[in-house]
């Protein structure tokens, strides 16, 4: 199983925070089957320090991972979550934001910028017209874009020392969590294909076509 | 709640009534006979006043707040929460806004979000991409308040006009009382006299076959001009720095479905195909006969774009 885009990014901008001296400690966390050791030894090998794997076989949902992420931001005292924007198989783009929601606390999405000093997180967000930048107070829920950074690539030496390092299994009773779908899949259906249409040979063929066939200028 | 009505969180800067809005008012009229529009700001009342006049609109409901005129979601999700129990489906347009604040709504409500929604079955059943718009689910909800985000590019406006809805002035109090944790230190927008993006009707994307931004201007900008066309990109051309970000349209950028997409330079990724393939008609002109974008485009052109497209834009002009 490989690391979403988002969360590899997230991933990557916590190590540098800690490389900055702003973070003490990186926790990594998934919720989802026992493969997800995998995706959490290469964060671990890109430079968090532990990882906690949620265990469970079940259909999670945004919301019922937003409230296991609480309860493991409670217990372990965290001052700041990162978390990848959206999700690239169901594309929800909600966790984030509902963590933010259960924990009452603010939240800074889309970030293409991070900056942590006196108790605040000042963040650029990637917005529909261009960028924002909000402060909030710590502490936050951050989600990233994909212009926040580069993630380094993992070295064979952090893939060893990765493997040493502690990753805990709960299950989501543990947590005292309910974890219920709430949304039913009737079914999954592939959308009307697009046909491939005509080349053309030229622009003067191509100006002709739209004008006249297409009538779209 | 037995009665079905719909609130729709416009999308506004406080100064215009952003057309998303009337996507996701023809949305919420699919989902419930009556559907009322929030117009949460500051300095809203034009904002106020054109959302009066969307068709089918029962109640403008304004509330006006200094903790709202930046639409941030802590303040903004605690004054939808305040009246959410009222409704029985609470919708925005898929935006950052929309969707920034309202899973916070939901997971408060303790309910599912449904985000991006692209049909309404039946108040309960609505269907969503997902995989980057390889597949569409229906999916149901058992909570008692749906909260969606509506992708614009499924549902046809409503008219912008003919209503006469009632505007009812509300208290900012909700807002007011969680605007501490967060505050706006600025905005960089891109300053263009062009349409949206994701209402424009023609849009000229470039991609990585520019090779820079300054070709870029050079090429795609004066066909966009020639066209009277909203300016887009691949995501990478984003990342390579050509344009910047709010240009990108894709799975993780802009969904798009304009009358004519022209794609220049574009190879055509999986992730940016999510995001334009709804368009009605689609040129591509590209130096690979291989592209994929070749396999969506009704037009498709094998040329070098650096001297095709200037070509395409000397005979429009």
């Amino acid at each position: 199983m490989s690391m979403n885009p988002f969360d590899e990014i997230a991933v990557e901008e916590a190590v540098r925070l800690k490389e900055a001296g702003i973070v003490t400690e990186i926790i990594v966390v998934s919720a989802g089957a026992t493969q997800c050791q995998e995706t959490l030894r290469t964060a671990l090998a890109i430079g968090a320090d532990r990882a906690i794997l949620v265990e469970s076989d079940a259909d999670l949902q945004p919301l019922a991972v937003a409230k296991i992420l609480k309860a493991l931001t409670d217990k372990e005292q965290a001052q700041m979550v990162i978390l990848g924007k959206q999700a690239i198989d169901d594309d929800s783009n909600q966790t984030g934001q509902m963590l933010a929601a259960l924990l009452d606390i603010p939240q800074a999405t889309f970030a293409s910028k991070v900056v942590i000093a006196d108790g605040k997180a000042t963040v650029t967000r990637e917005v529909d017209g261009g960028l924002e930048t909000i402060a909030l107070t710590l502490p936050a829920v951050i989600t990233t874009d994909l212009r926040l950074n580069e993630p380094r690539y993992v070295t064979l030496p952090n893939i060893m020392k990765a493997k040493k390092k502690t990753l805990e299994i709960v299950k989501p009773d543990e947590l005292g969590v309910d974890i219920a779908p709430r949304l039913k899949t009737i079914k999954v259906e592939e959308p009307p294909k697009r046909s491939a249409g005509v080349m053309v040979a030229d622009i003067a063929a191509l100006v002709e076509k739209l004008k006249n066939e297409a009538k779209v200028i | 709640m037995s009665a079905l009505i719909s609130l729709v969180i416009a999308e506004h800067d406080n100064q215009f009534l952003k057309a998303a809005t009337l996507n996701a008012v023809a949305a919420a009229l699919q989902c419930s006979p009556e559907v009322d529009i929030l117009v949460a700001g500051n300095g809203t009342d034009a904002v106020a006043q054109a959302a009066s006049q969307i068709t089918g609109v029962r109640k403008v409901i304004q509330v006006e707040s200094l903790a709202l005129a930046n639409q941030l979601a802590e303040p903004l999700a605690a004054q939808i929460l305040s009246i959410a129990k009222n409704y029985s489906h609470i919708l925005a347009p898929a935006t950052a806004n929309g969707k920034n604040v309202l899973p916070r709504v939901a997971a408060t409500l303790d309910v599912a979000q449904l985000s991006d929604v692209t049909k309404v079955v039946s108040a309960d059943t609505f269907e969503r991409p997902i995989y980057a718009g390889n597949a569409i689910a229906t999916v149901q909800s058992g909570d008692s308040i749906k909260v969606i985000t509506v992708r614009t590019t499924g549902f046809d406006p409503v008219a912008a006009t003919g209503g006469s809805a009632a505007i009812e002035k509300q208290s900012g109090d909700a807002a007011v009382s969680n605007a501490s944790s967060s505050s706006f230190v600025g905005r960089e927008l891109t300053k263009s006299d062009r349409p949206e993006l994701t209402a424009a009707k023609i849009i000229v994307s470039g991609g990585r076959g520019l090779g820079s931004g300054e070709k870029y201007q050079e090429v795609v900008v004066p066909l966009a001009d020639a066209l009277g066309a909203a300016l887009g990109a691949s995501r990478a051309a984003v990342d390579a720095g050509y344009v910047p970000n709010d240009y990108q349209v894709g799975q993780t950028g802009k969904i798009v479905a304009p009358q004519l997409y022209v794609a220049v330079g574009i190879s055509g990724a999986i992730q940016h195909l999510a995001g334009m393939k709804d368009s009605k008609v689609i040129v591509a002109i590209n130096k690979d006969p291989e592209a994929p974008i070749f396999s969506v485009a009704d037009y498709g052109l094998v040329a070098d774009l650096f001297t095709a497209v200037p070509e395409l834009t000397k005979a429009l002009s």
